[in-house]
Formats: C-alpha cells, structure tokens, sequence
C-alpha cells in the first residue's frame, strides 16, 4: 500500500470509530448506563480527524464538551472514556468529569470544557508555557460557532496574535448554537472575516472532507512552527444529531438534515473516494467495520467491569 | 532585619521569585512599563526584562485563563488583578477552571498559580473599587486564600503561595501598601492555612486579617484603657480556615468578636462564628460579634464611606457590647 493510501484508510477507520463508539453512547444513554449531558459528535468526525493528523506528540489539545473524538483521535483508550461515561474509577477522569470532561493529560489533551469560550484563555496559556518555557509544541483548540459570540473569543484571538502564540484556533463551525442559527447569532456570519482583523493568517474549509482538513491543518501548524504566531481554521460542517440527548430539534428542518446527512457525510464521502480510486475494496471495508466494532465491544466490557470510586475517595483531588 | 513598606516587601518577594526561577512571570495590566496600578511591581521590567514581566491588553478572564493554562501547561505565572473589583470578569476562569480542573481530570491537571489582587475601601474610590469579595473565593474548594497583614506577611505568604502546589488567591489591601514595618528579607515561605495571635488578651478574642488588622488592634488598645483585656488573632489564610488557632483562643477568652471589611450578609465573618458556634458553643459567656460593611454599595463622600466601613470606634463598642453585655 501506497503511504497516501495506507493514510487515508487510516482517516476512513478513525472516523469511523468515533461515529460507531456514538452510536454505541446513543443506546447505552436509552438504557440508562450513561447519564448527564451527552453531545455527540456524529457529521462532524472529519474535523477532528483531519487536524490531529497534523499534530504530533508534543502539541497540545483542548477541546469543548463534544470531544469524544478529539479524545479518541488522539489516543486515549476508549475503554478509558467509556469507563469515564459510565462513572468509574477506571475512566480517563476518575468518574469526576462524565462525557464532557475528558482529559488524559499524558498524552496532552487538556480536557473537555463545557463553559463555552472558557478553553479558549486556557489554550492561550498553554501556548505560552511553550513559549516561555522554550518548547516547540502549539496548541490546538476546538470551539463552535456559538463561542465565537463570547467575550473570552476575542480576547484571546487579541492576545494570542499580540504575543505571537503557536494557538491552532479550530472553529467547529455546525451552523448552530443549540438551537440558535449562525445568522441569529452573529452579525457578520462569516466567521473567517473575524481573525484577520486580529492579523490572524485564517482558512475555511470544507469539514466534511477530513483530507481537505488535514491539508488546511498542515499548512497551518507549518506555518505556525516556521514564524511563531496563531493561526485560525474555519471548519464548515454539520451536526447530523441532536445537540445533546434532551434536544427535540424544534429549530431546523428535517429536510435539512437529511440532506446533509444524505450529501455530505464525510465517512461517506470518503468511503466513496475510496472506492473510486480501488484503494479499498469491500472485503478490507467489512474488516476495518469488524475490527471498529471489537474495539467498541472491548471499551464497553471494560466500562462494565470498572470500578466505582469508594464514595471515602470523594474529597479527593480537590487540592494537591 | 529592614525596614520596608509592605509595597516593597511584596516586591522584594516578586523579584525573588522572578529572578530565582525561570519558569516564573508576572502577568496583568499596566504591571511593566506603568509599574502596576499600586506601584508594587515598580522596576521590575526594566530589571527582568519583558519575559519576566508581561503587560496585557485590558481582558480580565482571558489573562487570567492564560495563567491558569501557563500553569498547567509548566509554567509558574503570577498573574496580578488590579482589584478585585475586575477580578468578576474572570471569575469563571477561576471557579470553574482554576479551583475545578484537577478534580475534574480525577487529579491529573495541576494549576500551581498564584493570583494577587488588591482588596477593599478607604481611599474614596466608590463603590466599583472598593468592595471587598475575599470571601467569594474563599467559598470554593481547589483554591486556597490569603490576605497578609504585615509587611513581613506579604513577603512569607506570598512567597508560600508560590510554593504551593495549588491555585492562590493573595489579596492586598489598599490601604496597607505603605505600611511600614522590620522585615526579614532571608525568611522563607510562611505556613498556609495558620493563623497567629498578634496580641495576647484573656477576655475576648478579637479575629481579623488584611487591612482590618490594624484597625483590630487599636481597638483593643483602646479596650484595654477601658479594662478590657482583648488577644487579637490575625487570621491570614482565609481558606483554609485555622479553626484551630480561633477554637483554642475562644476557649480561652470565652468571647468572639469577628471584624470583616465584607458584607455581613453571606460573609465571613458569618462562616467564622457558625463554624465556633459549632464546636467550642458550651465554651462561650457571650453570644459572638460581628463588625461588619454596612449593606450598602461603598460609597465615594469621606464622611459616608467611614460610616460604611468596619472602624475603630465600632469595633470597640461591638467588644464593649460582649464582654460587658
Ligand atoms: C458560557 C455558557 N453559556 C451557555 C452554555 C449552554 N450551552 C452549551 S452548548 C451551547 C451551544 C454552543 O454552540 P457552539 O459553540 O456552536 O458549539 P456546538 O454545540 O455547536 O458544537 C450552549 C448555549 C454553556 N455551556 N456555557
Ligand atoms: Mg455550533
């Protein structure tokens, strides 16, 4: 196999594991093994996919409380984040943070922030820890739309851009906040006009194709590790499920959604791109389902067989 | 030993610090090139240089934030608030980043920061730089709080902020920036979380901390020419509370007096008597006082602003009022 090939199966089968482990989420929320807010992540897998493809090891990442594909993408176990859903003690976060608040600090991801806009100051300064402290990593960080209504945006755009921080500012950009549309919720909808005027070297780019989003990526973090500044990527895409599981999806047709859903998935997309060029024919396609679908079973089994933390345990890691 | 307003005694701990360890900075508004809003930082730009000392931009929430990613991130940023009037803009960085994460992450995130602001009223500034919320933070469990007194104490305890593992919260009040007093400069970091009887006294003790010090100790001076012997403690961590330290004296005393430049309302002070009446009740003569902030937005007018605050006079009619009856 062709390293491009080998590659982009790589991105098939990511992105596919994050929409089958949702999927999984989605009915053990129905039989009330997982509880509390619940944001899935299913239309928009192509995003997370594409810029953690561009980062390395000693990057940072920070994400809002849709992240179980940013969690899973960079590398932590997924039974650690079922088990964390489930409320154990084996879970990524002890049981203290549920869906939104993942964290897995090892491998530099910095958490799932359910305050929206509040990661933003957070990634700023985890930029400028590598920078004061001489280290080459930038930092990645994840919002929506609807954060870039918040004070804490345009703050930090101002002061990533003022102190040449290496902050890879990624707008999930699903055309919805909850229920309020882009257009009532911003006066200029056009996102990527926002970090120029901080002097911010910004890209859009189509969302739903995760190899287009690795390019932007790349270009990005390049960019960033050759002069030391933010850089912004505008990240069209769609939620293809409800905003969370209480959600009754009162403010946007169905007809618009099934149309995305239909036109523009991007495990689809890329499914047929796939095929089109013979890079992978049925047979490999039905094993990279089957093996998803062990690692799925194998995360569930070992969320099952956690432990609670014993309740003597829960004043602890509130102070070091 | 030198004699050092408590200003230069916070500045001398800065310096220490910055110049000691390269991890550290200094991060907030107009603390370089102006020389911070009290002059506490005066200097130390020009000395340090700029990665040392960080000016921002006017944006509360996010420099803050910045310093709690900067801490976790490795760094050990101190990050100066001018007052804590304009430390609500960041109070979601603090509550729900700064005191939560580590819990949140079940103990893998550390966010070893400390965040210095100036406190309280006496200088006419009305009610948007006047207000004093040390009990706000002092309310959230991942944080710990500290108002030093001294000239002394704002060195050792800020120098012990920094050492702690966790997010500090150090609170100056404005009226003790010139406050002169013999400081040891070699002293090392003070234990957190300890009060210390600033004067012995059998029958009333009288807590206070930060600018209310002062006026705690003339009053029992004044006290004491009435025949009333009152031990004055001065709390310096407000979270932690030493309840040790307050319990063992009003065992002692048998009376409690709290004076607290907050509201009365939802105070400290308030915490402070709940948690005697809680454990020490059968040792009290009297019931416990509290000299409080009048319920009222601080006013500018001279005359106003003293009837608003906690003041000698006050005090010493409240510690009359005990142990008399
Ligand atoms: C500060 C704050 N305000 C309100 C909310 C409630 N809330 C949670 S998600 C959300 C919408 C956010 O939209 P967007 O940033 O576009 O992210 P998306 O959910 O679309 O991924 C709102 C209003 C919150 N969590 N935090
Ligand atoms: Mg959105």
């Amino acid at each position: 196999m062709s390293p491009a090939r080998e590659h982009a199966v790589e991105l098939l089968r990511q992105m596919v594991l994050v929409r089958r482990f949702e999927e999984k989420c989605a009915e053990l929320y129905g039989l009330g093994k997982i509880r509390g807010f619940l944001h899935l992540y299913v239309g928009e897998e192509a995003v997370a996919a594409g810029v953690l493809a561009a980062l390395g090891p000693d990057d940072n990442v920070l994400a809002t409380y849709r992240e179980h594909g940013q969690a899973l993408l960079r590398g932590v176990p997924p039974g650690a984040v079922m088990a964390e859903m489930f409320g154990r003690a084996n879970g990524c976060s002890r049981g203290r943070g549920g869906s939104m608040h993942l964290f897995d600090v090892e491998r530099r991801f910095h958490g799932g922030h359910a305050i929206v806009g509040g990661g933003l100051p957070v990634a700023v300064g985890l930029a400028l820890a590598d920078t004061h402290l001489g280290r080459a990593g930038v930092t990645a960080c994840f919002f929506g739309d609807g954060a870039t209504a918040e004070g804490e945006f345009h703050e930090s755009l101002n002061l990533a851009a003022l102190w040449r921080l290496p902050v890879l500012f990624v707008c999930e950009n699903n055309l919805y906040a909850m229920g309020t549309a882009l257009e009532r919720h911003q006066a200029v909808p056009d996102l990527a006009a926002k970090p120029p005027t901080y002097g911010i070297p910004t890209e859009r780019v189509d969302g739903m194709d995760v190899l287009a989003v690795e390019d932007a990526a790349r270009r990005a973090v390049e960019r960033m590790r050759a002069t030391p500044g933010p850089a912004f990527l505008e990240v069209r895409t769609y939620r293809f499920r409800a905003h969370s599981m209480y959600d009754a999806e009162l403010y946007r047709d169905k007809a618009e959604v099934k149309r995305w859903a239909e036109e523009r998935d991007p495990i689809r997309l890329l499914d047929d791109d796939l095929r089109r060029r013979g890079w992978l024919d049925a047979d490999a396609r039905a094993a990279l389902e089957r093996g998803v679908e062990q690692l799925v079973r194998d995360a569930v089994a070992e969320a099952e067989a956690g432990p609670l933390e014993p309740v003597e345990d829960l004043e602890r890691d509130v102070l070091a | 030993m030198t004699r050092l307003t408590y200003r230069e005694a916070v500045r001398g701990a800065l310096r220490q610090i910055l110049a000691s360890d390269p991890r550290a900075f200094l991060l907030g508004e107009d603390v370089g090139k102006y020389g911070g809003a009290y002059a506490v930082s005066k200097g130390l730009l020009a000395e340090l240089g700029p990665a040392k000392v960080r000016d921002t931009p006017l944006c509360e929430s996010t420099f803050v934030g910045a310093g709690i990613g900067a801490a976790i991130g490795g760094a050990r940023p101190i990050v100066e608030v001018m007052t804590v009037n304009f430390s609500l803009l960041a109070l979601d960085q603090i509550v729900n980043n700064a005191a939560t994460l580590r819990h949140m992450s079940g103990g893998q995130v550390a966010v070893p920061l400390v965040v210095r602001m100036a406190t309280g009223a006496g200088r006419q500034l009305a009610a948007q730089h006047s207000h004093s919320l040390e009990n706000w933070y002092a309310h959230v469990p991942g944080v710990k709080v500290v108002a030093p007194a001294t000239p002394q104490d704002a060195r050792d305890l800020l120098l012990a902020a920094y050492a702690d593992p966790n997010p500090v919260f150090v609170f100056e009040h404005v009226l003790s920036y010139p406050l002169e007093g013999e400081v040891d400069e070699t002293s090392g970091a003070a234990p957190l979380g300890r009060a210390i009887v600033r004067r012995a006294g059998t029958q009333l003790t009288i807590v206070a901390w930060g600018g209310s010090l002062p006026k705690a100790l003339a009053a029992a001076e004044a006290l004491a020419a009435e025949g009333v012997d009152a031990a004055v403690i001065d709390l310096r961590t407000l979270r932690p509370l030493d309840l040790e330290a307050i319990g063992a004296s009003v065992r002692a005393t048998r009376r409690l007096l709290v004076v607290d430049e907050g509201w009365k309302t939802g105070s400290l002070a308030g915490e402070i008597v709940a948690q005697v009446v809680e454990t020490v009740f059968f040792d009290l003569d009297a019931p416990p006082a509290r000299v409080c902030s009048r319920e009222v937005p601080i006013p500018y007018a001279a005359h106003l602003e003293a009837a608003a605050l906690p003041s000698v006079e006050r005090i010493v009619a409240a510690g009359r009022g005990v142990v008399r009856g």
